[in-house]
């Protein structure tokens, strides 16, 4: 799990004659977590999208590690970079079936209970049908499967939104363990502010489908939250 | 019986269509212009068919009757796309799998000798297989159709862990598989006890041995679960790529599917 550095140039999205992405330039560096944030509509779970080409961008370029992401087999891709999503979707008759999914699509295996506890769960999920846990679990499972192909990224979009406030300190506990012990790079989206400020170490502010603004922690911590308040604030 | 030859005895049978039109005003179902239609229709269509069946008789030529099991092939697979909106190329599909499902299992039974190759048993169970086959047809991507729709979070957690379409999509397609299938394993399964079906029915109103119906019946049966099969699995392996690009990125949702 090393590297993880992605760069996106003049990046469009544009569906049904609605541009949902406009020129969007961002550079996300290795190892961090970076917070996108912006008003709804802003383009911010596209953006995600754009990333592991579960869509394809109407034009502009997105690089990982250098290396342009279209030239790429998207399997491969995405399973260099995982995505979860605001509902846990899981599928299996089992937690550890759920885990496994991934790698056993290109026949091979993984530790299950080894990557539970890095989601923050311990092995006694294993056996359990995955429908019967709370969402908050289900999203931890969630970060296990994307993990069991060994990921340079994880892409998350909106995934405490669903969640309580206690299953949502636990899944940010879980998200800064993973990058501070595992280096993952982590793009999460957000409309919290607050959950911003807990976790980010670089902001990329959306707005209308361009690039608002995009600020370091420093940066952050110098203005970029009050401006980012305001703009957010104003918008909403 | 004699009676029942003829077109002004069919007419009678009209006053217990009668009923279902009572029904339906009575209850407000807002069925009486559909069974309107379906009565006109059906009476205009069997006419037809009986005239054209009697026609093709009378050439005594394969080649006629190919022709007009190619007709109906068409026909269902027009009927068929048009249940199936939002799905890319429904027509050629559809046509190209009752085609390919009347092709494999009239073809076996003619090389196995089973039936004899003539007008007057290849054009009744082609006319079977075609119609159970546009069914499955219609059935399966139908179906796909609303379960890509319904599943799509499910579908796309999939495609995000490296699956590809087709393993993304695999529960989608054997669900609509089943569905498409089960009405038919299900009669098969309770034919002779809750119902006699149609052709050992005619057959038996039409003074055939009760056994020769069944031995027809039974070959017919079997026929038409492999078309059946033939045909759902067919437009299922073709139809749900008009959901995905050849990138394994599912479509935005079409406004009509």
């Amino acid at each position: 799990m090393a590297c993880g550095k992605i760069e996106t140039r003049d990046l469009w999205y544009v569906a049904g004659g609605a541009e949902i992405l406009r020129g969007v330039n961002v550079t996300i560096p290795e190892g961090e977590i970076v917070c996108v944030a912006g008003p709804s509509g802003a383009g911010k779970s596209t953006l995600l999208r754009a990333l592991n080409r579960l869509i394809e961008p109407s034009s502009g370029e997105v690089f990982l590690d250098g290396e342009p992401t279209d030239a790429m087999d998207p399997l491969e891709l995405r399973r260099r970079v995982g995505m979860i999503f605001q509902l846990p979707a899981l599928s299996g008759a089992s937690v550890e079936e759920c885990v496994l999914y991934g790698p056993r699509l290109i026949g091979e295996g993984a530790d299950a209970g080894e990557l539970l506890r890095m989601a923050g769960l311990d092995d006694s999920f294993l056996r359990r049908d995955p429908q019967s846990l709370s969402v908050g679990q289900q999203q931890r499972v969630s970060i296990a499967r994307a993990l069991a192909l060994g990921p340079e990224v994880l892409l998350m979009d909106e995934p405490t939104s669903a969640l309580d406030e206690a299953a949502r300190d636990r899944v940010e506990k879980s998200i800064l363990a993973l990058n501070r012990r595992e280096g993952l790079t982590i793009i999460a989206v957000s409309h919290d502010l607050e959950q911003v400020e807990r976790l980010a170490d670089r902001v990329i502010l959306l707005a209308d489908g361009r690039r608002e603004g995009a600020w370091s922690r420093e940066e952050f911590d110098g203005g970029g939250r009050e401006r980012m308040r305001r703009f957010v604030s104003g918008r909403i | 019986m004699e009676g029942l030859g003829t077109v002004a005895s069919a007419l009678l049978a009209l006053g217990l269509v009668a009923v279902a039109v009572a029904l339906s005003f009575y209850e407000k179902l807002d069925l009486e212009k559909d069974i309107g239609v379906a009565v006109v229709r059906s009476f205009v269509q069997l006419a037809a068919i009986g005239y054209v069946i009697n026609f093709v008789f009378g050439l005594d030529s394969l080649g006629y009757v190919a022709l007009l099991l190619a007709v109906m092939v068409g026909f269902a697979g027009w009927t068929s796309s048009r249940r199936a909106r939002g799905v890319h190329r429904a027509l050629p599909l559809a046509a190209a799998a009752i085609g390919v499902a009347a092709v494999c299992t009239l073809g076996l039974l003619l090389v196995l000798q089973v039936v004899p190759p003539t007008g007057r048993y290849l054009i009744p169970l082609g006319g079977m297989v075609v119609g159970n086959s546009m069914n499955a047809a219609s059935l399966t991507m139908g179906r796909i159709r609303d379960d890509v729709e319904a599943q799509r979070a499910n579908i796309e957690a999939a495609l995000a862990l490296g699956a590809t379409s087709r393993q993304a999509v695999a529960p989608v397609l054997k669900s609509s598989l089943r569905s498409a299938m089960i009405p038919l394993v299900d009669s098969t399964k309770t034919v002779g006890i809750v119902f006699l079906p149609g052709a050992m029915a005619g057959m038996i109103i039409g003074g055939a041995d009760p056994l020769e119906a069944v031995r027809l019946q039974i070959v017919v049966l079997y026929m038409l679960l492999g078309s059946v099969a033939i045909s759902a699995i067919l437009v299922g392996l073709f139809s749900y790529r008009s959901f995905f690009t050849p990138r394994h990125q599912l479509r935005p949702a079409t406004p009509d599917a």
